[in-house]
């Protein structure tokens, strides 16, 4: 078990500066820079396009950058080390389908015999729960279970850092539940993650620190809590009315932290949502509107996006 | 199952066998289909020493004088007659189920006396066929001579060639390259293309695997199929047809070899950049008409015209027939057939080299 405070005093073990790219229509992503420290786990969260994917691939050498400086423990892509340095890294990558005729240990050993060192077939094979599906072939697993073999094959050369895009995307609870478990298995052992995700709930349970990337930047980083805390607001009420409320009158009522209009919707960032709703129902009614569709819940870092973009994590 | 580690090429080679086998299609292209082929055209084109000639005697003209004609032509066991009217009969020349038409000519005169006497014939054939003008020979030989001509010169047929001569000898080299050309290309086409469709290829950069092992390993699967690619083919020609290799079964299987590794270079080179499957057919589709239409898999190339030939000769599919021929057919040696091989041999260097240069991971 590696000591976070101490970690912190050591060299990260990946950071970038003023990571750049470019592609013809779109500019991926815009002067990035992040610092990831050893055991860390460190989450990228942000909605599709901004640029997670894009990121985690350079930081991978496997997209070179337009601008900007990477070092992945102590060295650089392209410095003539590339094959040491992905000895030590796991890599699961966005929709990579393996070979669907080979078996699941078929598929473990292959990816086992890349590395130097690295565990053992059946070992990772258990950590992964795929022991009882070890002959299957891997056409024939499901969504979960094919996600636990690409975690299998990024762990089977004991990487010191872990890359994981989207891990449990597309995955029924139950099914990212498994994946999670393994992950935090990895992390319990010392080791490094890197993830992106768009599921707050997923940032929130594994990672230590959460950078939010929109457009290409981070627009806020910091440990899940501390950037739900940022919000200086403990619940959320989102409603909708049948009409039009000026956003300055709704800002002014008591309790009220921020408000947000989110498309049709309004977002309020409160203090406790109790006190405050009768407020807001009658500053409506002395206009003559309606509350409809109306939510309550605990302020989360889907919140604190919102609450930074005006826009949700699933919007497109 | 072991626990033994063994080293990536091996692994991934293994891994591209097993994923071959594992495609109950990809068996029946490779194996199956080449035999099924070589079976019907063997028969379809089945040796014809000794064959009939087919004719079509036409019902017109002076029944006397016809049915004199019919009786001569019946005593030559060379034809098998059919007696048929105008109309029919051209359609059998036609069909090819005659080579060529008997009948009296109607603007002869007519003969003085019925009997014995010879009468005007016209021969109806296609010129263009071979077999049409040999048969009007055969016909107008039977004719003459039942009218009394003689031979001036003395003439015998000697021994028939008893090596590699028939159509089904010189059919199954043929389809031994066609079969290396065509499954090097699609399997390592299709197999590569959709790994880089799926995102394969960029999960497999993103270990520490050497990308020389990867591309090492497609040649090298490629090598443990074509023994049994190369023995389905022969081994069908040999129980079928009894087709012999003449010369060595080394040689057949080491030319075999490099038509393997040079197809596999060039279908390495055709699969380096493509982004789809779609788009790696195309390329693989117009890499093979040339050679398809032009390097004498079914018939002799030698029938193009001769400016082409030098420019044919350099197809890789026409040099590894040509040397398949050699020692399958002539019983040459290796050091005869060194020309295309040499040929092969620099197909498959530049098609490695250049590949793996351009190749695209991602």
């Amino acid at each position: 078990m590696t000591n976070v405070m101490s970690a912190h005093a050591t060299a990260p073990a990946v950071s970038c500066r003023g990571l750049v790219k470019r592609y013809p229509d779109v500019l991926a992503v815009d002067g990035l820079d992040l610092d990831v420290h050893p055991g860390e786990c460190f989450g990228l969260l942000g909605p599709n396009g901004a640029g997670k994917t894009t990121t985690v691939e350079m930081l991978e050498g496997l997209t070179t950058p337009d601008a900007g400086d990477i070092t992945l423990l102590g060295e650089r892509w392209g410095q003539g080390h590339d094959r040491r340095l992905r000895q030590q890294l796991g890599v699961q990558l966005q929709e990579t389908k393996l070979s669907e005729k080979l078996t699941v240990r078929e598929t473990v050993r292959l990816f086992r015999s890349f590395f130097d060192e690295g565990r053992e077939v059946e070992a990772v094979m258990d950590l992964a729960g795929l022991q009882e599906k070890a002959g299957a072939r891997v056409g024939k697993l499901s969504g979960g279970q094919k996600q636990r073999l690409a975690l299998a094959c990024a762990l089977v050369g004991a990487p010191k850092v872990l890359f994981l895009d989207e891990p449990s995307t597309g995955l029924d609870p139950q099914a990212r539940l498994r994946v999670w478990e393994i992950v935090e298995q990895f992390k319990q052992l010392g080791g490094t993650v890197i993830l992106t995700t768009h599921y707050m709930e997923e940032a929130a349970r594994l990672c230590d620190r959460v950078a939010i990337i929109d457009h290409g930047k981070v627009i806020a980083q910091d440990a899940p809590a501390a950037l739900v805390d940022s919000l200086g607001a403990r619940q959320v009420i989102t409603f909708t009315a049948d009409g039009d409320i000026d956003q300055a009158e709704l800002a002014a009522l008591p309790g009220v932290r921020s408000v947000i209009r989110q498309s049709e919707s309004w977002v309020l960032n409160v203090e406790q949502a109790g006190p405050v709703l009768p407020s807001v129902i009658n500053a409506l009614a002395a206009r003559g509107l309606q509350m409809e569709r109306l939510s309550t819940h605990q302020a989360t870092l889907e919140d604190v996006f919102v609450h930074l973009t005006g826009r949700g994590l699933r919007d497109e | 199952m072991s626990n033994r580690r063994l080293p990536p090429l091996v692994e991934l080679t293994l891994a591209r066998i097993l994923e071959f086998v594992r495609e109950p299609e990809a068996v029946f292209w490779v194996f199956v289909f080449p035999v099924l082929m070589a079976v019907a055209l063997g028969i379809a084109f089945r040796s014809q020493t000794g064959a009939l000639t087919s004719v079509a005697l036409l019902d017109s003209g002076p029944p006397a004088a016809r049915a004199e004609l019919e009786k001569k032509l019946r005593t030559s066991p060379r034809l098998q007659l059919r007696v048929m009217n105008e109309a029919d009969a051209a359609v059998a020349l036609r069909k090819t189920r005659v080579e060529v038409i008997v009948g009296l000519d109607p603007s002869a005169p007519p003969a003085p006396a019925a009997g014995s006497a010879p009468p005007a014939l016209v021969y109806g054939f296609d010129p263009a066929r071979a077999e049409g003008r040999a048969a009007r020979l055969v016909v107008d030989d039977v004719v003459q001579r039942a009218w009394g001509r003689t031979d001036a010169v003395a003439a015998r047929d000697g021994p028939p060639p008893t090596r590699g001569s028939r159509y089904i000898d010189f059919l199954i080299p043929g389809l031994i390259g066609m079969n290396l050309m065509g499954s090097g290309l699609w399997g390592i086409g299709f197999s590569v293309v959709s790994a880089r469709v799926n995102k394969l290829l960029k999960r497999l950069a993103a270990t520490p695997m050497r990308r020389g092992d990867y591309l090492a390993s497609i040649a090298l699967s490629r090598l443990l199929f074509l023994g049994l690619e190369v023995a389905a083919i022969a081994g069908a020609g040999r129980l079928l047809f009894g087709v012999r290799i003449q010369g060595s079964l080394a040689a057949v299987m080491l030319v075999s070899l490099l038509g393997a590794l040079s197809f596999g270079g060039i279908g390495l080179l055709v699969a380096a950049r493509p982004r789809t499957i779609e788009a790696v057919s195309g390329w693989m589709n117009l890499v093979q008409l040339p050679m398809w239409l032009l390097s004498g898999t079914f018939f002799s190339y030698e029938r193009f015209p001769a400016f082409a030939l030098p420019f044919i000769r350099i197809l890789p599919l026409t040099a590894l027939n040509d040397a398949l021929r050699g020692i399958i057919n002539d019983g040459s040696s290796l050091a005869m057939v060194w020309s295309p091989v040499l040929v092969l041999v620099v197909w498959g260097l530049v098609g490695f080299v250049v590949a793996v240069r351009i190749f695209r991971w991602q």
